[in-house]
């Protein structure tokens, strides 16, 4: 299919990026382009002119910060899955970047682009919700950090303002962690997708957070799921128990041909007591 | 038997392939070529009240817009079908609609640009008021009192009813019968999904009034002649259609569809040659889709678990209008099949094809066969559990035992050869089925949901004869053409009817050719796909080109070799009678003294020289025959498959799938296993992921790759491919069909396997596809929350 | 508004001046010429399209020629040395890795990513490796059963 006609635009800096973005009607950002050319070859999305980040310097680095990683907006799923800072750091955030769509769309796709879409079948979303990671954009009024619970504010929307361009991520460190998904079988996107961290103190979980994509229109936390298994083992029971609270998450889950917001639902409770199980054993 | 035949030969066609160099038509560029597109209703079923293509035809790049008003008053026919059971009603179906649409998807406009890019703004700008109408989608419910009419002259959205079967022994074997084990279920609409989406180009020759027409076709010649008696009204001899490589059919690429008029009709009204290639969203809302049956069946058996008869009433969905072979998959390709593979006296079945504001249904691979073995096959299943019977062992008590063949069925068909005991003894034993059910049952004491599905299942391939077919409402032969053209050097050209689109024709006819003849595969072609170089055939689907195509050039090799004989012994000096055709060799000479003798090569350039022929022959080295076989033929298979379910979210887990097949005498097993494999995983697909879902509205939900799952490379683990050969008794080559085999068993062998699993939840029917939702509500339903 | 792009095509330097929406497909097969690239679904899924960009297998259909602007871009025509076919098209055709051909570009292309990641891969590897190209014809089962024999692994 084919794109409608629109202009075009380079961006050589972040801050051209925010100007091109103010200045131009109807424009759209543009890096890796696997969510915004689909939908442009579908005439789904009509933009009026395109802004490519694609290749300011400065925004494809993966770096360390204390116990946190800096991700660049522009470094492809690929480089995330592949970085051995991030499958040693948070290896959750590998292994939710390798399970992005395909080798192709990995190559291409970039961690800001993923995240400014905010498609609800996106893998990323439930990771950064359960790691707690701030998104750092730049626009007219300079730079600022959102916290991701903040940033994910409903299907394909998010608190970015027009003109907003994400230059990075940070993403705390944790090794118990995993991300675990139900793949859609024509689509590849996240039916369901859950991001479980999980900390150990002594014997006993002492923090724990749950994210959730693929089944209501924005990735959730999911606390109350969360707070259950803190404070006692990770146990099978009590990994089942902490699952089975993982509904109240959720306000309207969304259904498609292939699965009804219930059995999204249904299936949040199965992938959120696997990837616990999961991210217990990493963190023990 | 020959060098070739039998063995597995590397595919000649792979190089141009495998180095990007495929001869597909939407490669096909003229420098002043016209890009079309089609303006396509969104609407499943409205009536048009204004169309304004000024915006459109004002664009830079516009060449021409037409609407459907242009096509009639052009001179373009509406498109035929081509197989009329009594009393089929049959729809008005134009190239672009002119007042009405009836499925999402119908032609509306056409627009001819200079870049493709263009011809979708353009698209795009082109004005259309719907005025929406009642629809109906479904197959069943079509036949409601009071349901929405998708032509008003059509009462009640039938098509046609048809029947088959001795009714009368039906009756007896269930007023008889000790169990009575019965279904209702669907057999879903799929989306056949040729990797190409369909494209045509053409060119038109003003000067000399000739048409070329490009298009991913399965059969060119039948193309041509619908082009010319019904639809584009230029004389055949004036119009050349030629399918090059294309890329993947399974049916779809069969029928005469609208674009194959338009671009030349647009070629020729703008002066330029033209090209339209469909988008997937274009193709999935256009091409013929797949099977969409309701059926309601009992099985009568008695107690000791013979079955004696099977009562099958069914709902065939047809779509919107009747597209070209669309009455015959559901009667004389469905109903004809439900004997299975077993004596059962008393069969008898009746279909109602019905029209709907859907995309129109014809073949897609195995083309009312699976639809038949997949009912047959899960009755069996139902009949199993019913008396406490394992479900192989259930088959092989009612298979038609080897020594009844040929064995005449209660519905039509008279099967050939086959040892079905034999093929599903090779299955079990290559499965090692005893050790499945072990596992299984230690699998369900540790609390997992393992089951094993098996099969047996018959396809009837190569359909036949011709006048039987004429009988049953073909307005088409099934014979088929094959050219074998001796060169003055001895190369060997041979120009078959048939049509490979993945198959490995080039292949596999060369193999026939080379071995028949005695000459070496590297100096025989295989030319196909093109009206101007081909005298005449029929294409390829139904398994039939090894079987018919193949046979036609047994036929015309054996004339080959007649007179290169004749020849010989002519120019050998020797009595006709004294010399033999050394097939090995390819080689001429007297019986007894090998020396004496002339090579292949020889022969056909003294034929071309025709210095000194024998009294009255002809020069020249060139034979066609025209093969009309007997009958079809009838393979058949056993699979079986080994599932294991996630018993909290449902995922159903292949963990082994075994296929033996029996297609006959085997050209090339390399070939043949490829087909059975990708056979196999297309019937996964329908078993597990796919479904063209329409909404009640008549919205196609599945009209993209992003909704309609096509199986994926780790859908299954690996399939261990073997197989047994019963020869056909009835072509000279004892070849059966091995295209649509895999297909037609992977269904139910896969559905047999995942209910078995869930047998112990009390789960009897799940419709398809299996896929892990519907199997939770299955399990809740049947009293066991999860 | 048109724009200027520069792409080494197989090796060829070569610049086009396109409108900003042409695909990168559609540049390789029309403007280049290079009809080895199969375009076979609109969203991405199918892989027929894929080529590779500075080394990497991308989906050549959801990439904008612009985007390209200054890579270098191999297709299935490019890959076959001056020595003769590469050892990936040469395994599709020992392995009858191919049926209608129309994936098969796409698929040798990803093939030789996932050998370039992982020349060791295994039967499994391949087919998760591939979970971005759709074959409709061979089942897959001879398209790993090629790529596997392309790499290190001996097949058993």
């Amino acid at each position: 299919m084919y794109p409608n006609q629109f202009d075009y635009h380079r961006a050589a800096s972040v801050a051209e990026a925010v100007e091109l973005l103010s200045s131009l009607p109807d424009a759209k950002l543009v890096a890796g382009g696997h969510s915004l050319i689909p939908a442009m070859k579908l005439r789904a999305a009509q933009p009026a002119a395109l802004v490519d980040i694609g290749r300011i310097p400065g925004l494809s680095d993966i770096s360390a910060d204390g116990d946190s990683l800096v991700i660049g907006a522009l470094v492809t799923h690929a480089s995330v899955a592949d970085s051995t800072a991030v499958q040693g750091g948070c290896p959750m955030l590998a292994e939710t970047a390798a399970a992005i769509g395909d080798i192709q769309v990995r190559n291409r796709g970039t961690v800001g682009g993923s995240l400014a879409h905010a498609d609800p079948g996106a893998d990323y979303p439930a990771a950064m919700l359960a790691l707690g990671a701030e998104i750092t954009a730049v626009g007219a009024g300079g730079e600022r950090t959102i916290a991701a619970s903040d940033f994910f504010v409903d299907i394909l929307t998010t608190a970015l303002a027009d003109n907003e361009v994400i230059t990075s991520v940070r993403v705390p460190c944790a090794a118990g962690g995993a991300y675990l998904k139900h793949r859609h079988p024509a689509s590849s996107y996240a039916v369901v997708g859950v991001a479980a961290c999980v900390g150990l103190d002594g014997g006993n979980v002492a923090s724990c957070s749950i994210g959730i994509n693929g089944v209501t229109g924005k990735a959730v936390l999911a606390d109350a799921a969360a707070a259950a298994l803190c404070g006692g083992p990770a146990s099978p029971d009590r990994i089942a128990a902490a699952a089975a609270c993982v509904g109240e998450a959720f306000d309207e889950p969304l259904g498609d041909l292939y699965a009804s917001g219930e059995f999204r639902a249904h299936l949040a409770g199965v992938y959120t007591k696997r990837a616990l199980a999961v991210a217990a054993e990493r963190a023990s | 038997m020959g060098r070739y035949v039998g063995t597995s030969v590397k595919r000649v066609e792979d190089p141009r392939f495998i180095q990007g160099k495929g001869r597909y038509v939407a490669n096909i560029q003229f420098p002043d070529m016209v890009h079309v597109a089609i303006k396509r209703s969104p609407e499943a079923h409205a009536r048009i009240t204004r169309i304004d293509t000024s915006a459109a035809a004002a664009m830079d790049g516009v060449v021409a817009v037409f609407t459907g008003q242009d096509f009639k008053d052009g001179g373009c026919g509406s498109l035929p079908c081509g197989w009329l059971v009594p009393d089929t009603k049959v729809p008005d179906r134009p190239i672009v609609v002119t007042d009405r649409v009836c499925h999402v998807g119908d032609s509306v406009a056409v627009v001819a640009a200079r870049t493709p890019y263009i011809a979708a703004d353009a698209v795009e700008a082109i004005e259309v008021d719907y005025e929406p109408l009642p629809t109906v989608v479904d197959a069943r419910g079509a036949m409601d009192e009071g349901a929405p009419l998708v032509h008003a002259e059509i009462e009640d959205n039938v098509s046609y009813h048809w029947a088959l079967g001795d009714q009368e022994a039906c009756d007896k074997a269930f007023a008889e019968a000790d169990e009575v084990v019965e279904i209702e279920l669907v057999n879903q609409r799929l989306i056949p999904t040729a990797m190409e989406p369909r494209a045509a180009a053409a060119q038109w020759d003003a000067a000399a009034g000739e048409m070329t027409v490009w298009t991913t076709s399965q059969n060119p010649h039948p193309i041509r002649l619908l082009l010319s008696a019904f639809t584009l009204m230029i004389p055949e001899s004036k119009l050349r259609v030629i399918s090059p490589d294309v890329g993947g059919g399974f049916g779809s690429k069969i029928f005469h569809y609208p674009e194959e008029v338009i671009v030349p009709w647009v070629a020729r009204e703008v002066g330029r040659p033209a090209r339209w290639v469909a988008t997937r969203t274009e193709s999935q809302m256009t091409d013929s889709q797949g099977r969409d049956h309701v059926t309601v069946a009992k099985l009568a058996m008695t107690s000791d678990g013979t079955f004696t008869g099977l009562d099958v009433e069914t709902w065939a969905n047809q779509g919107a209008y009747l597209s070209t072979f669309a009455p015959l998959i559901p009667t004389a390709l469905y109903i004809t099949l439900l004997s299975g593979n077993y004596k059962m006296p008393g069969v008898f079945g009746k279909v109602h094809g019905t029209l709907t504001n859907t995309v129109p249904v014809d073949a897609y691979r195995g083309a009312g066969r699976p639809e038949a073995a997949y009912l047959v096959e899960r009755l069996v299943d139902l009949a199993a559990a019913r008396l406490g019977r394992d479900p192989l062992e259930l088959r092989r008590q009612n298979a038609i035992p080897k020594e009844d063949f040929p064995y005449q069925t209660p519905v039509a068909f008279l099967y050939d050869s086959g040892d079905y005991d034999r093929l599903m003894a090779t299955a079990a034993d290559r499965a090692d089925y005893a050790g499945m059910r072990e596992s299984q049952a230690a699998a369900r004491a540790a609390g997992k949901l393992r089951g094993v599905g098996v099969v047996c299942c018959i396809e009837a391939s190569g359909p036949a004869p011709s006048a039987v077919a004429g009988s049953l409402g073909s307005a088409v032969g099934f014979w088929e053409s094959g050219e074998i053209r001796v060169h003055p050097t001895g190369q060997v050209s041979v120009f078959t009817g048939s049509h490979s689109h993945g198959q490995g024709h080039e292949t596999t006819l060369a193999q026939v050719a080379a071995d028949e003849l005695g000459v070496p595969i590297e100096s025989v072609e295989v030319v196909h796909g093109d009206t101007g170089r081909i005298n005449f055939g029929m294409g390829t689907y139904g398994s039939r080109s090894a079987c018919v195509g193949g046979s036609a050039l047994v036929r015309s090799a054996e004339k080959v070799r007649a007179k290169v004989l004749k020849l010989g012994a002519h120019l050998l000096e020797a009595a006709e009678e004294d010399v033999v055709y050394d097939q090995e060799a390819g080689r001429v000479h007297v019986k007894g003294s090998p020396d004496r003798g002339k090579d292949f090569g020889e022969l056909a350039f003294a034929a071309y020289t025709a210095h000194n022929m024998p009294e009255g022959m002809e020069p020249g080295l060139n034979f066609v025959s025209f093969y009309d076989p007997a009958n079809f033929t009838f393979p058949a298979s056993s699979h079986i498959c080994e599932v294991e379910i996630c018993s909290d979210s449902w995922e159903v887990r292949v963990l082994r799938y075994v296929a033996v097949d029996d297609v006959g005498k085997v050209i090339n097993p390399m070939i043949v296993e490829g087909q059975i494999q990708g056979g196999v995983v297309q019937g996964v697909g329908q078993a597990l992921t796919e479904i063209g879902a329409y909404s009640d509205d008549g919205q196609l939900l599945s009209g993209t790759l992003l909704e309609y799952a096509v199986p994926r490379a780790d859908l299954l683990p690996g399939i261990e491919v073997d197989r047994i050969e019963t020869p056909s008794p009835h072509n000279p080559l004892g070849v059966k069909g091995a295209g649509e085999m895999g297909t037609i068993a992977a269904t139910p062998a896969v559905a047999n396997a995942v209910l078995d699993a869930l047998a112990p939840l009390g789960v009897t029917h799940i419709e398809l596809p299996l896929t892990p939702e519907r199997i939770w509500r299955a399990v809740q339903a049947a009293g066991n929350g999860a | 508004m048109r724009h200027r792009v520069c792409l080494t095509v197989n090796g060829k330097a070569e610049e086009f001046d396109v409108e900003p929406r042409l695909l990168l497909c559609h540049l390789l097969r029309a403007y280049v010429g290079l009809t080895g690239t199969n375009i076979g679904c609109d969203t991405s899924q199918c892989g027929s399209c894929t080529v590779l960009m500075d080394g990497k297998a991308v989906k050549s259909c959801t990439v904008l020629a612009v985007q390209a602007d200054g890579c270098e871009v191999t297709t299935i025509e490019g890959l076959a040395g001056a020595d003769g076919l590469h050892p990936v098209q040469q395994s599709f055709w020992d392995n009858h890795g191919l049926q209608c051909g129309f994936c098969t570009p796409g698929m040798i292309m990803t093939a030789v990513e996932i050998l370039e990641r992982n020349p060791d891969a295994s039967d499994a590897d391949v087919r998760h490796g591939l979970e971005g190209n759709i074959c409709r014809c061979t089942g897959y089962e001879n398209i790993v059963k090629s790529i596997v024999a392309a790499g290190t692994r001996a097949t058993s």
